[in-house]
């Protein structure tokens, strides 16, 4: 495989955070602290979505398969969503997801759920400072690696299989059996 | 005219597939009559070297079920995937690692240990295991490998199309054999089946308001069925509306959930992730202390929501195992 | 690396912010960096993207180059980002082609390793042209406005705005919680540093409210629910009952002369307490509305059981014909529709409770400033005399300052007026008793037209300051000089002694703090509260009276301590921004709704997450269907459809999982060291 294979991290190691922000309270939250110029760790990479109940699982696990060390998610204080209720489904999913990924293998500090408002730029600055400390404890988790290492038992696998980065999504169209083939009877 | 060649392989696989072959009944006569089966292990005695003789690309088409686990499933899916035009992941475990998968929830030394050692049924004082090479009497019988990580079919090598489920029906079958013989083919890596979720062929579908909210899990064994209801307006964990069509809703007419055997559509990357996520932000509760008891109705998520996928998860497998 | 199809022709720039940026990140570094990414055309960088030649390089280059795409990375989306639409659109774009990568609030401010702060600029850029991509062309949809506008508090910040709307010719529903409005205005005495008469500036423009045939004014009520969205907000109100008929009461207040209580009894709310009033009352003589309130809670008549037939009713028969007082009045909530919201409930003083040291509550004499504003008021309790709890007059008199404010115990936040506030009563104690005058201040803060000269006039006129935080007010005597006295014990900090000063009189310059129910107010506009709890506005500089929900604005000390002329002028802001919302007569909706695709399988699970009730159900095609009206764009049942069966116009998955993969696919050059985390 050759694709999401990555370099070793040339040393020092420091962890990749990526963010998922709502738009209204921890995205804002984030802007008031760069207005105040508080300083934090360089270590998160922020995606901004409306709503912390858009997050779908599925954006945790692909930011985690494509190498980062820990995803923090970001959402308006319980109560206080721009959208009512939101962050309650987001937090709804998160102890099932975080259940999921403690059985394969991922520590529950690797992700985490934490309500910023937009006023609070201060705790934006303590959570990334703190979670990149905590990263930085647990060391990579470098699942590019981990893939590579493991399809190192595949002999030839260059030769044959697809690259991961290369494998589009399947294709999107519905495919409906033939009926006329189905046997008379 | 030469009939085109059709060869069929399992690999990590419960022969259920096969048995979908069988299931063709009378039909496979039909099939029989207008390909030359090159390759049928469970059938009939064809040899190594048969395949090997052939020309790359003779065999018009193969149909491979089964995980890929060992040294020789790898080997014999290359070795397919060379003699083929066309290579088909037949069956859940070729198309997403299906049950065989779950093993990646664990590593292959404890699963040996396990199976040879430590399982309540296993007698075996020496504890003895398979080697890749023995003598026994003069002999030296050659053993395939065991991988560490079970691998969908197209993990290995590239694959054409897809026939989802455990197993596949006789109808997606046929439908399949019959398209492959006319040429009349969607475009390459196609899930041969519906591309909508099962909820839209269920019977059961109108009997689910548009307001279930969870308070509890129900688990299948403990509780008995309404027939007719929707298993989720039960509060019976469902997958239907994570799993593709095309099985003809066999499962919910036998009162069981849907246990997802057909894969995600292909607009979703992870099968699993997407039903955790749909039946999450639907319990009831607004603090985890309310939330959490709810959870607990679902014991084992990841056995739960990839029964068959979770090879073919982002994630693959359990992240921490180390190799042994 | 993702294939990109041939066509995508992305332009991105990299703009400096002066310094802002390029002071902790390497902009032409950037420019080079993204310039040899897949599909990007050309990549600049710019000393100020957001200004007109900024504007106008990239429609020159959309015209140039053919761009189809435009990322710009520079500062927050929130900020900038309807600014490069409108650039992109005005060349000839759609403006959804846009995608905007933030590196100064999200980079350059907030990191110090220009290596790092560059190299995340880097990734942050990366994965915005990889999103760029797959960005769709999306019309723009205009919902027209409803030209009414709600106020919510009619202090002097809601009387104003309401005035200025209604003048413009809008309808306005001014909401007070209180029987009349007026809010703390009304009960000050003069306003500094002029010393106009609080009531002659403020009484015209309360009867102008009351008068004005486009303001509807609902005292004594409050506002219980707000749907909608901007242009379009549904508000209920609750009309607590006054058991008195609005429209038939003539404020002629012959019933509260023939209460059965022939002498006020009760304390007195807009005297704080000092005086006395009826259960029937007029909260004020200028009050407005002219109607007359029953307070249930002592009039005799509401009183259950063997007072009941004490009450004769005479205020009944003194109404006579007018028949204005309903004793059967009932609690009632009515429905309102409004385009804009203008927030201005005002603040709450300082419980000067909470600094026990100062001996609230303990000594008679000690008095919080408001009550003081009443004591020196001639329509007040004692019509203007000082005259003390005990009966005394005052001949000495401390004013503390900063009580609830600047104080790490207490409220941090400096209060703004009381400095002023409190030189303006001694001003006013020392005119009405002639008393010695000693104000204790931590720093005299006086930044304001003709406010220094109003501490200097004070300085001449005698009143003694000393600068040090008072330790606090006892009554115990050391010498005989103090017998008898409240004596403030400070250190004069100018001085660099500890003294003590005996007064008859301590007033208490309190703070201002946001009302105990702000956080209530918050959720119901969907605002948000800064730590300190007063309302936020959008951007501290460059949009003060706005909110973070659209047609939503604030004005007044409901969003920080303020005086009289800052909050008219901030009331008069929030008015021309509800003027311009609504005169524009439709807003364009950021078309970030869901959709439903074809593949629907009809499960149903996403029908109960919608808290806009905007996902209905086919029962024709068994399918989910969102009408895009009532969709607010959170996304929520996007990332809950099982099947991957709905969409999010601008926050589409794949546009989000190439984001994400831009994000960790190998850094440009070795990840840089932590910099140092304070």
């Amino acid at each position: 495989m050759n694709a999401p294979a990555q370099p070793p991290a040339a040393p020092p190691w420091t962890p990749r955070i990526v963010a998922f922000f709502c738009n209204w309270c921890t995205y804002t939250a984030a802007d008031l602290a760069g207005v105040s110029r508080l300083k934090y760790a360089p270590n998160v990479r922020v995606i901004r979505l409306m709503c912390s109940g858009r997050v779908d699982p599925q954006f945790i696990l692909e930011a985690l398969r494509r190498g980062a060390d820990g995803v923090l998610i970001g959402g308006c204080h319980p109560g206080d969503c721009h959208y009512v209720e939101g962050n309650y489904k987001m937090l709804r999913r998160f102890g099932l997801l975080q259940r999921m990924l403690a059985d394969l293998g991922i520590p529950p500090a690797r992700v985490r759920l934490e309500w910023i408002s937009a006023a609070e730029g201060e705790r934006v600055k303590a959570v990334i400072n703190d979670m990149t400390r905590q990263l930085q404890a647990l060391g990579p988790l470098d699942l590019p690696g981990k893939f590579a290492d493991w399809d190192a038992e595949i002999a030839d696998l260059a030769a044959t299989l697809q690259t991961e980065s290369a494998k589009e999504p399947e294709a999107t169209h519905t495919w409906e059996p033939p009926k006329v083939l189905v046997q008379p009877q | 005219m030469p009939r085109p060649k059709v060869a069929f392989y399992w690999c990590a696989s419960c022969g259920g597939c096969e048995e979908t072959v069988v299931d063709l009944a009378e039909d496979i006569l039909g099939v029989v009559a207008q390909v030359d089966i090159v390759l049928w292990p469970v059938a009939l005695d064809f040899k190594y070297h048969h395949l090997e003789a052939l020309a790359d690309g003779e065999i018009a088409v193969t149909f491979l079920n089964g995980a890929i686990r060992s040294t020789e499933q790898e080997s014999m899916a290359q070795l397919l995937r060379r003699k083929s035009q066309l290579l088909v992941a037949y069956g859940a475990c070729a198309h997403l690692g299906g049950i065989p998968g779950l093993a990646n929830q664990f590593g292959r030394e404890d699963i040996l240990r396990s199976n040879y050692e430590t399982a309540p049924t296993v007698v075996n004082e020496g504890k003895t295991r398979p080697q890749a090479v023995t003598e026994i009497n003069g002999y030296r019988p050659h053993l395939p490998e065991q991988h560490q990580v079970v691998r969908t079919l197209d993990q290995v090598v590239d694959v054409d199309y897809f026939l989802p489920g455990c197993p596949p029906t006789p109808e997606l079958t046929k439908a399949a054999v019959a398209a492959i013989l006319s040429g009349n083919l969607p475009p390459k890596g196609s899930v041969l089946a519906p591309d909508t979720a099962l909820c839209e062929a269920c019977p059961r579908r109108a009997t689910k308001p548009a307001d279930v909210k969870f308070t509890e899990f129900r688990r299948p064994h403990r509780h008995l069925l309404d027939p007719q209801q929707c298993f989720l307006a039960q509060g019976v964990v469902c997958l239907g509306p994570a799993t593709r069509s095309g099985c003809g809703v066999q499962c919910p007419g036998g009162n069981m959930p849907c246990t997802g055997c057909f894969g995600p559509t292909s607009r979703v990357r992870d099968q699993g992730a997407k039903i955790l996520s749909s039946l999450g932000a639907n319990v009831a509760g607004r603090t985890a202390e309310e939330i959490e008891p709810t959870l607990r109705g679902i014991p084992d998520p990841v056995g739960t929501f990839y029964r068959y996928a979770l090879p073919a998860s982002l994630l693959r497998r359990r992240v921490d195992i180390p190799h042994a | 690396m993702v294939s990109l199809k041939p066509e995508i022709r992305i332009g991105f720039y990299v703009c400096h912010c002066g310094h802002n940026i390029a002071s902790m990140v390497d902009c032409a570094d950037v420019a080079a960096y993204v310039g040899q990414l897949p599909g990007v055309v050309l990549a600049r960088d710019y000393k100020y993207m957001c200004s007109d030649p900024g504007q106008e390089l990239i429609q020159k280059d959309i015209a140039e180059f053919g761009l189809n795409r435009v990322v710009v990375a520079s500062c927050s989306p929130l900020l900038h980002e309807h600014t490069f639409r409108a650039a992109v659109a005005a060349g000839g774009l759609n403006p959804f082609l846009f995608h905007m990568v933030n590196i100064r609030e999200h980079a350059s401010w907030v990191h110090t390793d220009r290596a790092a702060a560059t190299a995340k600029a880097k990734v942050l850029a990366r994965a915005a042209i990889r999103r760029a991509a797959l960005a769709r062309e999306l019309p723009q949809r205009q919902i027209p406005i409803n030209p009414g506008v709600l106020v919510v508090g009619g202090g002097i910040a809601g009387i104003h705005a309401a005035l200025t709307l209604a003048e413009a010719g809008k309808h306005v529903w001014l909401i007070e919680r209180e029987a009349s409005i007026g809010g703390h205005m009304a009960k000050f005495d003069k306003t500094f540093p002029t010393l106009d008469c609080a009531a002659c500036i403020l009484t015209p423009k309360m009867s102008a409210v009351g008068a004005h045939p486009n303001i509807t004014l609902w005292s004594h009520s409050d506002v219980v629910q707000v749907d909608g969205y901007v242009g379009n907000y549904t508000v209920k109100v609750r009309r607590r009952p006054r058991y008195v008929n609005e429209e038939l009461c003539t404020g002629c207040q012959e019933c509260i002369g023939n209460c059965i209580y022939k002498e006020p009894k009760f304390p007195d709310e807009f005297n704080e307490g000092l005086g006395k009033r009826k259960p029937i009352h007029i909260p004020f003589p200028q009050a407005t509305p002219q109607v007359v309130l029953i307070d249930p809670q002592v009039c005799l008549n509401f009183k259950r059981g063997v007072l009941t037939d004490r009450c004769k009713k005479t205020c009944v028969e003194a109404c006579g014909d007018r028949k204005a007082i309903d004793f059967t009045q009932k609690e009632e909530t009515k429905e309102i529709q409004v385009g804009a919201i203008i927030v201005a409930t005002g603040f709450k003083p300082f419980d000067v409770r909470r600094v026990p040291q100062y001996g609230y509550g303990t000594y008679p004499n000690v008095y919080t400033a408001l009550e003081v504003e009443r004591l020196v008021n001639a329509s007040g309790p004692t019509a203007g005399e000082i005259v003390l709890r005990d009966g005394r007059r005052p001949s000495a008199i401390a004013i503390i300052h900063c009580v609830g404010s600047r104080d790490k115990k207490t409220n941090r936040w400096c209060s703004r007026v009381c400095c002023m506030y409190s030189m303006k009563l001694a001003h006013l104690l020392k005119e009405h008793s002639g008393a010695e005058l000693y104000n204790f201040y931590i720093d005299i803060r006086a930044p304001g037209k003709g406010y220094e000269e109003f501490y200097d006039k004070l300085n001449e006129e005698g009143v003694h300051f000393i600068r040090g935080r008072v330790g606090e007010v006892t009554d115990w005597a050391m010498i005989p000089e103090e017998e008898g006295k409240l004596v403030i014990r400070v250190e004069d900090t100018l001085a660099g002694v500890v003294r003590r000063i005996p007064v008859d009189m301590v007033v208490l310059a309190t703070g201002l703090e946001p009302h105990a129910d702000a956080q209530a107010v918050r959720r119901l506009f969907n605002m948000s509260c800064g730590t300190e709890g007063f309302f936020l506005e959008r951007h501290p500089k460059l949009a003060p009276v706005s909110t973070f929900t659209d047609g939503v604005y604030i004005a007044g000390c409901c969003q920080g301590p303020r005086d009289i002329p800052d909050t008219v002028a901030q009331a008069g802001a929030a008015a021309a921004e509800a003027l311009a919302l609504i005169d524009r007569g439709h807003i364009l909706q950021e078309p970030n709704t869901a959709h439903v695709l074809a593949d629907c399988s009809g499960c149903k699970s996403c029908l109960p997450l919608c808290p806009y009730t905007a996902i209905g159900f086919d029962e024709a095609t068994h399918q989910a269907v969102i009408n895009e009206a009532l969709c607010k764009g959170c996304g929520t049942c996007v990332a809950a459809c099982p099947s991957g069966s709905i969409g999010q116009h601008l926050f589409e998955d794949d546009e989000v999982f190439s984001e994400i993969e831009g994000l960790l696919t190998a850094d440009p050059e070795p990840t840089p060291a932590l910099a140092a985390t304070p």
